[in-house]
C-alpha cells in the first residue's frame, strides 16, 4: 500500500523535478547507492562526484562529530542531567591507607557543557541534512543528465544567489553561543539552586523546578521582589516620561523664534550627550553628596542650616535620580524633537492660525500629534532601557539608602542593580536569574505589544 | 500684542540661559577639579585656590598602579578590533536582511527583536561565567568578543539605511550581468559611506564609555583595564577618593575630549537613528 503511493508521488517528481525534490525521507530508498553510502558516511556523494572539497568537509565534520560525542557528548548530556554526583574532600583511598581530597564536579560546568552539547547535537543535525541534500542534488542533477557544480561554480554561487550565507554565518553563530546560550543558561539557572550556599566546586547545585519562582512572588523573597518591582516600573514611566514632555519643551524653547544664540544652546546640550555617563553621573554624585559642593555652598550662604540628603535619604534619592536623569536624557529628546519641528509644514499651522486657533491649541492638535508619531517607536524603546537603566543608580547612589527591610537592595536599587547585587556580590544566582527571566518576559510582551499596536498606527506591515 | 510677543521671548531666553547653566555646570565644574592642587573629594568652592598641572602628570608616572597610559592603550585596542569586526559583522548582516532573499529572514527579524529585548546585562553576567569557565576572563579578547558579539542584532539603523537605495539600482546591474557581491561592493558600498562611518565609529566609541561590561570581564587585574574601569575603580572606594578624584577629573577631561568631538560629527546619524531606524518587526 505504502509502496504504491510512493510510486505515484515518484512519478509525479519526475514529471517536474525543477520543482520538486525527493523529500529526505524517501531519498533513501529512491537513490543510486552513492546517495544512500552519503547517509552513513557523509560527504560520499560529493567525493564520488569530483566535489573532493565539499565532501571532505561533511566527511571530516561526521568524524569530528561521532569522535567528540563518544568521548565528550554522552558524558555532557547526562552531567546535563545530574548537574554532578561527586562532592568535593576528602574520600578514603584503601589502597593508600589514608584520606586523600578529590576534586570533585562543578555543576556550573556541568551546566555549561551540558547545554553546550545540546547546541553542538543541533549543529551537527543541521550538517547532516545539508549533507544530504547536497547528495540529493547530485542524484537529481545526474537523473537529469546536467553538469555536476565544480567548487568555481559553488563559489560563485556562494558571491550571487547565496551571498547571505557569506555575511549571516559568522553572525548567526556568534548569536548562538554569545547571545542564546547565555539566555537558555540564565533560565536554567532559575531552576536550580545555584546560591551562596551552593557553590561549586566545593558543592553541587541541583535541579529543583519552579520553587525559585514561587520565593520571589510569594515567599520570602517576595518582601524585597514586590517594592523593587514597583519602584522599577515607577521609575521607568515617570523617567520616560518626564525626558520626553521636558525635552518637547525645551525643544520648543529653543525654535522660539527671535530667541538668540538658538545654535550656542543646542550645542551646549548636546555637549551633554556625548560625555561617557560614568563620569558625568560620577561627578553628580560628587556634587550631591552630604559634604559635595552644592550642599556647601548652599550651607555658605545660609540658605540651608544642615545638608540635604540628595542621595542618602530613600525619597530624596528618588528624585534626585529622576532629576540627574534628565540632566542627560532631555538633550536626545530635545535633538529628535527639533529636527521634527523644522519638517512640521509650515501650510498646516498656517491655516490653524487662520481658522483662528490659539498656539495651544494648534500644539495639542498639528505638533504634539507628529511628534508622538515620530517618536512612538523611540519611546517604546526608552521605557524598555529605563526598565534596565543600570548606569544611572549604579553611579548615583550604588542602589542606596539601604533599606533593612529588604534583602540586599536599597531604596532606590532597580531590578537590574538589585540583580547585580545577587550576582556579584552575594552569590545568589538563581534568585538572580528568576528575577532576569520575569524582566524578560515582562519586556518582551510589552513591547511587543506595544510596536504592533505602533506599526498599526503607523501604517506598517508588521 | 508686540508687547507681549517680547515678554514671551524675554523669558524663554532667561529659562534658556538657567538651563544651559547648569547643564554644563558639571562639565565646568569636572575640567576645574581637574586643575586644583588642593586634596580632597569634596570642596565648598567653585574654582581651585591653586591650580596645578600635577593632576595630569600623576596619571602618566605614578607608581600606585593607576596605570592610566596602559589603560589607554588597552581600550584603543579593544575599541579597534571590535570596531572593525562590529562594523563588517553588521553592514553584512543589515545588507541580507535589507536587500537579499532567503528563507529564514523573517524568523531571523523576529528573533532579533526578541532575544534583542533580553537585558544586555543578563546575558553579560551569563557570558561571563561561561568566559570564565573557559577560563577566559581577564584577557582583552575576551572584552573584544564581548563588544562584537551585539552587532549581529544590532542592524537597524544600517538596515534602515539600506532600505532607501532604490531596488532600480540592483536590478539594473542585475540584468548586466553582475553578481550579487558585484552590485555590494560596487554599487552599494560606495553609497553606504556615510553609515559605515557611522557603525564604526559608533563601535570604536563604545569601549570608551562602558564600564560595567569591562568592570566584570576584566576582574582585578588592573594591566589589563580600560580607561573606563580604571577611572571608575578610582573613585569608587572611599580611601581612594579622596586623594585621587582630581586625578580621575583629568582623566575624565583627557578622554572626553576626543569622544565629545567624535560625537558632534555623528550627531545628525543619530538624529536619523531614532527616527528611521525604529523598530519594525
Amino acid at each position: 500500500m505504502k509502496g504504491k503511493q510512493l510510486t505515484k508521488k515518484d512519478k509525479k517528481l519526475q514529471t517536474n523535478n525543477l520543482v520538486n525534490d525527493i523529500p529526505l525521507t524517501q531519498l533513501y530508498s529512491k537513490a543510486d547507492a552513492d546517495t544512500k553510502l552519503s547517509y552513513f558516511l557523509m560527504g560520499f556523494s560529493n567525493i564520488k562526484n569530483k566535489q573532493i572539497l565539499k565532501g571532505l568537509f561533511f566527511l571530516i565534520s561526521e568524524i569530528g562529530f561521532i569522535y567528540w560525542f563518544f568521548s565528550w557528548g554522552i558524558k555532557s548530556l547526562i552531567g546535563l542531567v545530574t548537574l554532578g554526583t561527586k562532592k568535593a574532600g576528602e574520600i578514603y583511598d584503601s589502597k593508600l591507607g589514608v584520606y586523600v581530597s578529590r576534586p570533585g564536579d562543578n555543576s556550573l560546568l556541568f551546566l555549561l557543557f551540558g547545554l553546550s552539547a545540546v547546541m553542538l547535537i543541533g549543529i551537527g543535525i543541521y550538517l547532516y541534512r545539508i549533507n544530504l541534500k547536497s547528495a540529493r542534488k547530485i542524484y537529481q542533477l545526474k537523473a537529469e543528465g546536467k553538469k555536476l557544480p565544480t567548487l568555481k561554480d559553488d563559489w560563485n554561487e556562494l558571491l550571487n544567489d547565496r551571498l547571505y550565507l557569506l555575511f549571516m554565518a559568522i553572525p548567526i553563530i556568534g548569536i548562538l553561543f554569545f547571545t542564546v546560550l547565555p539566555i537558555v543558561y540564565t533560565m536554567s539557572v532559575a531552576f536550580t539552586n545555584y546560591d551562596h550556599s551552593h557553590l561549586p566546586p566545593g558543592h553541587l547545585f541541583k535541579w529543583i523546578g519552579l520553587s525559585n519562582f514561587g520565593n520571589i512572588i510569594a515567599g520570602p523573597m517576595a518582601k524585597t521582589f514586590l517594592p523593587v518591582l514597583g519602584w522599577t516600573l515607577i521609575w521607568a514611566v515617570l523617567a520616560t516620561v518626564s525626558n520626553f514632555i521636558l525635552g518637547i519643551m525645551l525643544a520648543m524653547l529653543i525654535n522660539t523664534k527671535g530667541i538668540k544664540g538658538d545654535k550656542v544652546y543646542r550645542t551646549i546640550f548636546i555637549l551633554t550627550m556625548a560625555i561617557p555617563q560614568f563620569i558625568s553621573f560620577l561627578v553628580w554624585a560628587n556634587m550631591l553628596n552630604d559634604a559635595g559642593i552644592i550642599n556647601r555652598v548652599l550651607e555658605n550662604w545660609g540658605v540651608i542650616s544642615g545638608p540635604i540628603h540628595f542621595l542618602t535619604d530613600g525619597m530624596t534619592a528618588k528624585m534626585t535620580v529622576l532629576v540627574v536623569n534628565l540632566w542627560v536624557g532631555m538633550p536626545a529628546t530635545m535633538l529628535v524633537t527639533t529636527g521634527i519641528l523644522q519638517n512640521l509644514s509650515a501650510d498646516q499651522i498656517e491655516a490653524a492660525q487662520i481658522d483662528g486657533a490659539n498656539k495651544f491649541q494648534i500644539f495639542k492638535n498639528i505638533t504634539f500629534p507628529q511628534i508622538l508619531f515620530v517618536m512612538a517607536p523611540s519611546l517604546i524603546q526608552q521605557f524598555i532601557g529605563n526598565i534596565n537603566n543600570f548606569n544611572v543608580i549604579f553611579l548615583l547612589t550604588g542602589g542606596g539608602p539601604t533599606n533593612s527591610n529588604f534583602y540586599r537592595a536599597g531604596d532606590t536599587d532597580l531590578l537590574v542593580t538589585w540583580l547585580y547585587q545577587l550576582t556579584l556580590n552575594s552569590q545568589d544566582y538563581s534568585l538572580a536569574s528568576v528575577i532576569g527571566i520575569i524582566i524578560f518576559i515582562f519586556t518582551a510582551t510589552f513591547s511587543l505589544l506595544m510596536f504592533k499596536k505602533v506599526n498599526k498606527l503607523q501604517g506598517v506591515n508588521g | 500684542m508686540k508687547k507681549n510677543k517680547l515678554h514671551a521671548i524675554i523669558t524663554s531666553q532667561v529659562i534658556l540661559t538657567i538651563l544651559a547653566f547648569i547643564w554644563v555646570l558639571p562639565i565646568i565644574f569636572v575640567i576645574l577639579q581637574s586643575f586644583r592642587a588642593e586634596g580632597g573629594q569634596f570642596v565648598s568652592y567653585f574654582f581651585p585656590k591653586h591650580w596645578t598641572l600635577d593632576n595630569y602628570k600623576y596619571l602618566f608616572t605614578n607608581k600606585d598602579g593607576w596605570n592610566y597610559g596602559q589603560w589607554f592603550l588597552n581600550t584603543l585596542f579593544v575599541s579597534v578590533i571590535s570596531g572593525i569586526i562590529s562594523t563588517f559583522l553588521s553592514i553584512g548582516v543589515a545588507y541580507s536582511l535589507s536587500r537579499l532573499q532567503f528563507k529564514l529572514k523573517g524568523f531571523y527579524l523576529k528573533f532579533a527583536l526578541i532575544v534583542g529585548m533580553f537585558p544586555g546585562f543578563l546575558s553579560m553576567i551569563s557570558i561571563y561565567y561561561i568566559l570564565k569557565a573557559l577560563n577566559l576572563t581577564n584577557s582583552l579578547w575576551a572584552l573584544v568578543l564581548m563588544y562584537s558579539y551585539g552587532a549581529a542584532l544590532g542592524f537597524y539603523v544600517q538596515k534602515g539605511f539600506f532600505d532607501t537605495i532604490p531596488q532600480s539600482l540592483d536590478e539594473r546591474a542585475q540584468i548586466d550581468g553582475a553578481s550579487r557581491w558585484q552590485i555590494f561592493t560596487k554599487i552599494t558600498l560606495p553609497i553606504a559611506k556615510p553609515i559605515i562611518v557611522y557603525t564604526a565609529l559608533g563601535a570604536f566609541t563604545g569601549p570608551w564609555m562602558d564600564f560595567i561590561f569591562a568592570k566584570v570581564v576584566l576582574g582585578n587585574n588592573q594591566s589589563k583595564w580600560t580607561v573606563a574601569v580604571g577611572l571608575f575603580t578610582m573613585v569608587s572606594s572611599k580611601e581612594n577618593a579622596n586623594s585621587l578624584f582630581m586625578s580621575f577629573a583629568a582623566g575624565s577631561v583627557l578622554i572626553a575630549i576626543p569622544i565629545t568631538i567624535l560625537f558632534i560629527w555623528l550627531q545628525r546619524f543619530f538624529v536619523e537613528g531614532v527616527t528611521a531606524g525604529s523598530v519594525k518587526g
